[in-house]
């Protein structure tokens, strides 16, 4: 792999350079892999990098139905943080955060990890409450995080809305500083061209349309693009678990649903953080470009087709306007849906299946892109070493028989 | 500033009107009719803007929604419209409009430097460096993110208003122009409720813009009559300035429509959204004019073919002296002799193509027009302002010539409006004859017509909308018998056939995407570096991602891809259109649910009083209710004190109206109970109540409240504040799609019901003299309903108790409520009757180890970790009895409900705190549990609280230690955590 790096990109400028290399290959598929990813998003690129990587398990191929990152990768709104209530929700997250940090370096491809801060507004006595429970809670976890002020986040956020006399003023907040955003693409690219560098095969346009099982042990695919042997086989295809689930024999405890997102025009710089607030309903930040970047929660039905309703948006856009009163005038850009698969205690299942050899990582719910480099490297883990990653160990499916449910729903603010 | 560039004559413009506006600061005239654009360029400036990654220095290119360089900030202050199309702009006197992303000057623009460095900005540059030293892309990104961005916000909040309508119709059609018109006029005629929306002033489409005739007849004639006989039409209604956003499920379609502008300058609503359920849509969208790949592509003063006519035809305004068309197809050639019909020279027609064997190319050469086959544009000159081409023959591109000029017209051929069939979940099938992506297979409800349907010859827009029209009136059950419109138009047979898209290459910058400034280059770097995808090019690049969606250029970067990858264009892909169609503000998406109107405050009945006595407010779900009554100086603790002394003491009063109140009937009602709540209700006798707990799925604690019988087949159950709506439809939801069994009838009425609640050892007084009920224990003991009168009012009254003592909640018609707490209030008087808010109700229920859903429950709470197991029965099945049986649900690893006691009993320990067994410890610490609620509690004359601690039960009497947020750590004991009289003798007395 050429690395990248600013003298690259002036040898090229000048003419001095000898062009730019393809960020990953795209080969046929062989017909027998160690282990085989299905899908091909942040998460299963990231699980197939550390494979690689840290476990020196190469003979590995991701298959991805379209394109690469064109799930929730690249759907979401792209917040990254770890201030989650429960030790261990908090223990991965943190894990992933550590990951992020370092992740632009990791990679030698720009992620843009942008620790702006992340400030959870809290518009109620009881928010309060909560926040501090959850900040408690933190600070004992290791975890960066601040019980804010009214004026403490009224000052931080100049354009919140200050009025005491709205619905739901602006009583304070927690944040967290290490806490933001990234570019999602780039996660996706630069896990692929990592993980293309270490002898990783991505397939993209290969769908997965059977699975091979002898006895009770998977043994390999049918794809769009022919059969595919396999001693190890992951999927890890957010918005569409429980199908593959099905194709090889067993149920997921997941529901799916569209969660819809937004973008205004580009605007100057306006807001320099995240804000997330639960009672208003809608989390935002500015990407680089001067796009708003919003979102809300999912919509209620079940759907596997990737749109939502209008009435979301035009809730958002009420939030929206409610939280910040300056955003009236400004225009929607464009409006998208995912779909995302959220399990009954809106936490992830990372681990084994009822399938020998098959593992699964699913049910991020609305919130899995923060955990893409975590995720990837204690499922990586998991499939090298044949028995549940330490921090993945709380997150097995038996949780579901055994009722040591990990419920974020009520230690969520907002489902994000 | 005189309009040198008016036109004398022509033009759908008021030349006896003028208006006046401010552009950068100077002075112009136009005419009302124009657009800011229009009236820019009768003016002469074409220089409207800067470029977003370049600065480069960028024109009018468009005519409306698919401009993609000429976005200026309107109007000033809190009403400032940043990005605003200078093309979709109405001219209104006074208006005033800046230009954006510049600095100091549009002219003179400093971020120009970033053209000059171009290179090294190719498509995904920042991928590949700021990657260090340390944590520096903190400073890059400062840097990016003030370079980027495009307008700006205002400062102040809106003042205007936004509306939402809501319509239902049989065939909505979208687009005014001739398909739109043919289709509107069909439906309407068959007796059809036609809904016809349009996003320009006036309809007509391109029959405004273009110099059509139908009939023999100027086209606009046509259209005139085509829109009066619509307007005779009852069932009609025509919007016009409304734009279709995005269609919906279920034929939803959601469009926006802008006010007219009055002189005064404010209008009622500023933008009002239109929700339309529509049997059937017929879609006449139109089709957007795209331009050519060449080098030098984006100098102001280019401009797409189409535009350059219509500012002629349309609004009377020459945009330039001298032109040159460049063009792929016939179609442009119309925009020549238009051109050159209104008195502009027209130096030159450069065809891409060889071959011209067409009617249109030989009707230019009849009229003395230099047609140039074979021949591109190989380069521009000018800086600010185009001042000629270089032309060559495609086979020799060295041999240039030079032609000046002041607008180069281009045309690449047109591409279909197919946004609202996509979003509809049509797909799109490519046509290698247009260059365009054509509808394949109709979506549910919706028909294409005209140019939107790749149709682009005028008589076939005609017969085509006319024939969508007639079937979407039939499936929307009406019999169309009413013939298709006979019209002739012109040139039945016109080749709409494209050429290339691309100018030989001499090495210039060839724009693909005008706004966001990506090039050629920049598409086949991206596929050299293998995002081979469209959807990866696009990303990489930005291509097709700026406020114009690539509604211009995208078809262009397509043939780019497919060439640098040697796939054919179907196999590249197109990138899925997302509504909105043209970008919606926040205020119209809002409408009217903003300020007061965003979730509106729940108040009670007996609101008025708390607030003339001088309640402090707190919202609890959505309602706002009285936390406390301080008196004049008194501090919110020192009044809740007070408060909760009185009602300890002597008689305090309470508005309990905002519980959630669900009447449940039917024979089925009693065993509907059992189900949803871990204890049992079918025992219960009529005229008793009883506290239950109802779990979710997963067994845990959902919420709670009083149920009383009222009758063998009816209830009155109550929940949280905040739960009412959610326990309403997941009761609901039980009943319609899992026990159809049940002959049950849920009704909420927790707004029919005022409750006030009298709770105090003098309760009885109080309530006594009031009321024909006996209240004696003997007549009605704790846990009883009564049904009687208060006050003279009819009332239900349950003696139950969330304080510990003596305790009445009386329930009457809400329109009675602010009486009876004002006949409750007198009757108390002598008593030292005192109204006490929430605050007090948290203490006098921690006081009594009372818990409230979502302090000591946040749904990982089973009843048995509350000690409420005794609750759980064992005899019937309910919600969440499989999973309390789950291995996961019992152990030494549940957390228990237990009190806990500061060591300093002047310490109120502050809730959320968390819990640990030693002192100090590691990081992570390992939690046993947290505070749930904690209060300073007048009665025990010490801080109390309740915690959720680990096997908390088996640790009564251990300390444990509480690390506080930037405080010390303190110690505190396990107790029970009943504080106050665990006996129950107060409360049953």
């Amino acid at each position: 792999m050429k690395r990248y790096s600013f003298v690259q990109l002036l040898r090229n400028a000048i003419g001095l350079g000898d062009g730019w290399q393809q960020a990953w290959r795209s080969p046929e598929p062989k017909p027998s892999y160690d282990v085989v990813i299905v899908g091909g998003g942040g998460h299963g690129l990231a699980t197939a990098y550390y494979l690689a990587k840290n476990h020196g398990v190469r003979n590995v191929a991701v298959l991805e139905k379209g394109w690469i990152g064109g799930g929730n990768t690249g759907r979401n709104t792209t917040v990254v943080r770890s201030n989650y209530l429960w030790d261990e929700s908090a223990a991965i997250y943190e894990h992933s955060l550590k990951l992020w940090e370092g992740l632009t370096q990791e990679l030698n491809f720009n992620v843009m990890f942008s620790q702006r801060n992340l400030v959870m507004l809290a518009h109620t006595e009881h928010e309060m409450i909560e926040a501090s429970r959850r900040v408690h809670a933190n600070r004992l976890n290791g975890i960066d995080a601040e019980i804010w002020s009214r004026e403490q986040t009224l000052a931080f956020i100049p354009i919140l809305n200050k009025s005491m006399n709205i619905r739901y003023p602006v009583m304070g907040g927690s944040a967290q500083p290490r806490a933001g955003i990234a570019r999602h693409d780039a996660v996706a690219w630069g896990f692929a061209r990592g993980a293309d560098a270490l002898g990783v095969d991505i397939i993209q346009n290969c769908e997965v349309i059977g699975v091979r099982r002898e006895g009770s042990r998977i043994v390999g695919l049918d794809t769009t693009r022919g059969a595919i042997d396999a001693k190890k086989v992951a999927f890890v295809a957010a918005g569409h678990s429980s199908v593959l689930a099905s194709l090889a024999g067993f149920r997921l405890p997941i529901e799916s649903h569209p969660l819809q997102a937004m973008v205004s025009e580009p605007i100057k710089p306006v807001l320099d953080t995240v804000v997330m607030s639960g009672a208003v309903h809608a989390y935002v930040s500015q990407s680089d470009k001067g796009e708003l970047v919003m979102g809300a929660g999912i919509d209620a039905f079940n759907s596997y087709a990737q749109r939502g309703s209008l009435p979301i948006l035009e809730d958002l856009a009420s939030a929206m306007v409610e939280l910040f009163p300056i955003v009236s005038r400004l225009k929607i850009l464009r409006s998208w849906g995912g779909i995302v698969d959220v399990c009954p205690d809106a936490s992830p299942i990372i681990g084994r299946t009822p399938v020998d050899g098959l593992f699964i990582n699913c049910g991020w719910g609305t919130g899995g892109f923060k955990a893409t480099p975590g995720s990837g490297w204690v499922l990586a883990d998991t499939i090298a070493n044949d028995r549940p990653h330490a921090l993945a160990a709380p997150f097995s499916m038996e949780r579901f028989a055994s009722g040591r449910l990990i419920d974020e729903h009520g230690a969520a603010a907002v489902a994000h | 500033m005189t309009q040198d560039f008016r036109l004398a004559k022509g033009g759908r413009i008021d030349r006896e009107k003028p208006l006046r506006f401010l552009f950068d600061g100077h002075a112009y005239d136009g005419f009302a009719g124009d657009t800011l654009a229009s009236a820019l360029l009768a003016n002469g400036i074409h220089l409207v803007a800067r470029s977003f990654k370049y600065h480069r220095p960028r024109g009018i290119y468009g005519l409306g929604v698919e401009e993609p360089n000429a976005l200026v900030e309107t109007g000033i202050g809190a009403a400032i419209e940043p990005n605003a199309r200078a093309t979709t702009v109405e001219l209104s006197d006074g208006l005033i409009a800046n230009s954006q992303n510049r600095w100091p000057s549009l002219r003179f623009d400093l971020g120009a430097v970033a053209d000059l460095a171009s290179p090294l900005l190719s498509a995904g540059f920042y991928y590949k460096t700021f990657m260090g030293p340390g944590n520096a892309w903190k400073l890059y990104e400062w840097m990016i993110r003030r370079a980027a961005g495009v307008g700006r916000a205002p400062e102040q909040p809106d003042p205007d208003r936004y509306e939402h309508s809501f319509a239902h119709c049989d065939v909505l059609v979208v687009g005014a122009g001739p398909a739109g018109l043919a289709a509107a006029l069909a439906a309407g005629r068959a007796g059809a409720r036609v809904m016809l929306v349009d996003e320009q002033v006036e309809p007509g489409g391109q029959l405004l813009n273009t110099a059509y005739t139908i009939n023999g007849r100027p086209a606009t004639d046509w259209v005139a009559d085509a829109t009066a006989e619509l307007d005779r039409m009852d069932e009609v209604r025509r919007l016009q300035r409304t734009l279709a956003l995005g269609v919906y499920d279920h034929g939803y379609v959601a469009c926006v429509e802008r006010a007219v502008p009055v002189p005064e300058g404010r209008t009622r609503w500023r933008e009002r959204m239109w929700h339309v359920r529509a049997k059937e849509i017929v879609v006449a969208s139109g089709a957007i004019e795209r331009p050519l790949i060449h080098d030098g592509n984006d100098r102001p003063g280019t401009m797409l073919a189409s535009a350059a006519r219509a500012y002629a035809n349309r609004y009377g305004v020459a945009v330039g002296k001298r032109a040159v068309v460049f063009a792929n197809n016939d179609d442009a050639y119309r925009t020549a002799l238009d051109l050159a019909d209104s008195g502009i020279e027209v130096a030159g027609i450069l065809d891409l193509r060889h071959d011209l064997t067409g009617a249109m190319p030989a009707l230019a050469r009849e009229k003395g027009l230099r047609v140039l086959a074979g021949h591109a544009v190989v380069g521009t000159r000018g800086r600010t302002r185009l001042k000629a081409v270089e032309a060559a023959p495609v086979d020799d591109p060295s041999n240039r010539q030079i032609i000046e000029c002041d607008l180069l017209a281009v045309s690449g051929g047109w591409n279909p409006a197919l946004h609202l069939y996509a979003h509809a979940g049509g797909k799109a099938s490519y046509d290698a004859a247009l260059a365009a992506f054509v509808p394949g297979s109709s979506p549910e409800r919706m028909t294409v017509a005209g140019s939107a349907a790749g149709e682009f010859a005028l008589a076939h827009c005609l017969s085509g909308g006319a024939r969508a029209g007639v079937e979407a009136a039939k499936r929307a059950g009406f019999s169309a018998t009413q013939p298709a419109l006979v019209l002739e138009a012109p040139e039945p047979n016109a080749d709409t056939r494209v050429g290339p898209l691309s100018a030989p290459n001499r090495g210039g910058k060839r724009f693909i995407d005008l706004h966001n400034d990506v090039t050629e280059k920049d598409l086949r770097l991206a596929a050299q570096e293998g995002y081979r995808s469209v959807e990866h090019a696009k990303r990489y690049t930005t291509m097709g991602m700026g406020p114009d969606q690539g509604k211009t250029g995208n078809i262009l970067g397509l043939n780019v891809l497919s060439d640098a990858l040697g796939q054919a264009v179907p196999q590249v892909g197109t990138t899925t259109f997302r509504p909105p169609y043209h970008p919606v503000s926040f205020g119209a998406l809002a409408g009217r649910e903003v300020h007061d109107l965003f979730l509106p405050t729940r108040k009670t009945p007996m609101d008025s009083w708390h607030e003339e006595n001088g309640a402090l407010f707190e919202p609890v779900g959505q309602w706002r209710r009285a936390k406390a009554y301080p008196k004049p100086g008194e501090s919110l603790h020192a009044a809740a004190e007070r408060e909760v002394k009185a009602a300890r003491e002597s008689v305090g009063l309470f508005d309990a109206s905002t519980l959630g109140k669900i009447d449940v009937r039917g024979p089925g009602a009693a065993q509907f109970l059992d189900r949803i709540y871990c204890n049992t209700f079918s025992t219960l006798k009529p005229g008793n109540a009883r506290y239950g707990l109802m779990l979710g799925e997963d067994g845990m604690v959902k919420d709670d409240g009083v149920t009383a019988r009222l009758g063998p087949d009816h209830f009155h159950l109550t929940t949280t504040t905040g739960g009412a709506a959610s326990v309403y439809v997941w009761l609901e939801d039980w009943l319609q799609t899992e026990w159809l069994d049940l002959e049950v009838y849920l009704t909420s009425v927790t707004e029919q019901w005022a409750v006030a609640t009298l709770s105090g050892p003098k309760a009885r007084q109080v309530l006594g003299p009031l009321t024909d009920v006996d209240l004696s224990t003997a007549a009605f003991p704790f846990m009883a309903f009564r049904e009687g009168r208060v006050a003279n009012i009819p009332a239900r009254i349950f003696r139950v108790s969330f304080s510990g003592d003596l305790s009445y909640e009386i329930n009457v018609p809400a329109r009675h409520g602010l009486a009876l707490w004002q006949a409750l209030m007198e009757s108390g008087r002598p008593h030292g009757i005192t109204p006490y808010g929430t605050e007090a109700l948290h203490i006098l229920r921690a006081e009594k180890g009372y818990i409230v859903v979502g302090h000591e429950t946040d749904g990982t709470i089973t009843p048995h970790d509350l000690g409420y197991g005794g609750m759980v029965s064992t005899k019937k099945d309910f919600l969440g009895r499989r999973s309390l049986g789950r291995a996961g649900m019992t152990g030494p690893d549940r957390k228990h409900l237990v009190g806990l006691l500061s060591k300093d009993p002047a310490r109120v320990l502050p809730m959320g705190a968390q819990i640990l067994e030693r002192p100090t410890e590691a990081r992570p610490a390992p939690m046993i549990g947290h505070v749930s609620s904690s209060y300073m509690s007048p009665t025990m004359k010490r801080g109390i609280a309740m915690a959720l601690i680990k096997n908390g039960r088996e640790r009564l009497g251990q300390t444990v230690y509480l690390p506080l947020l930037d405080g010390p750590t303190v110690a505190a004991e396990i107790v029970s955590p009943v504080f106050y009289d665990p006996e129950n003798a107060r409360r049953d007395g």
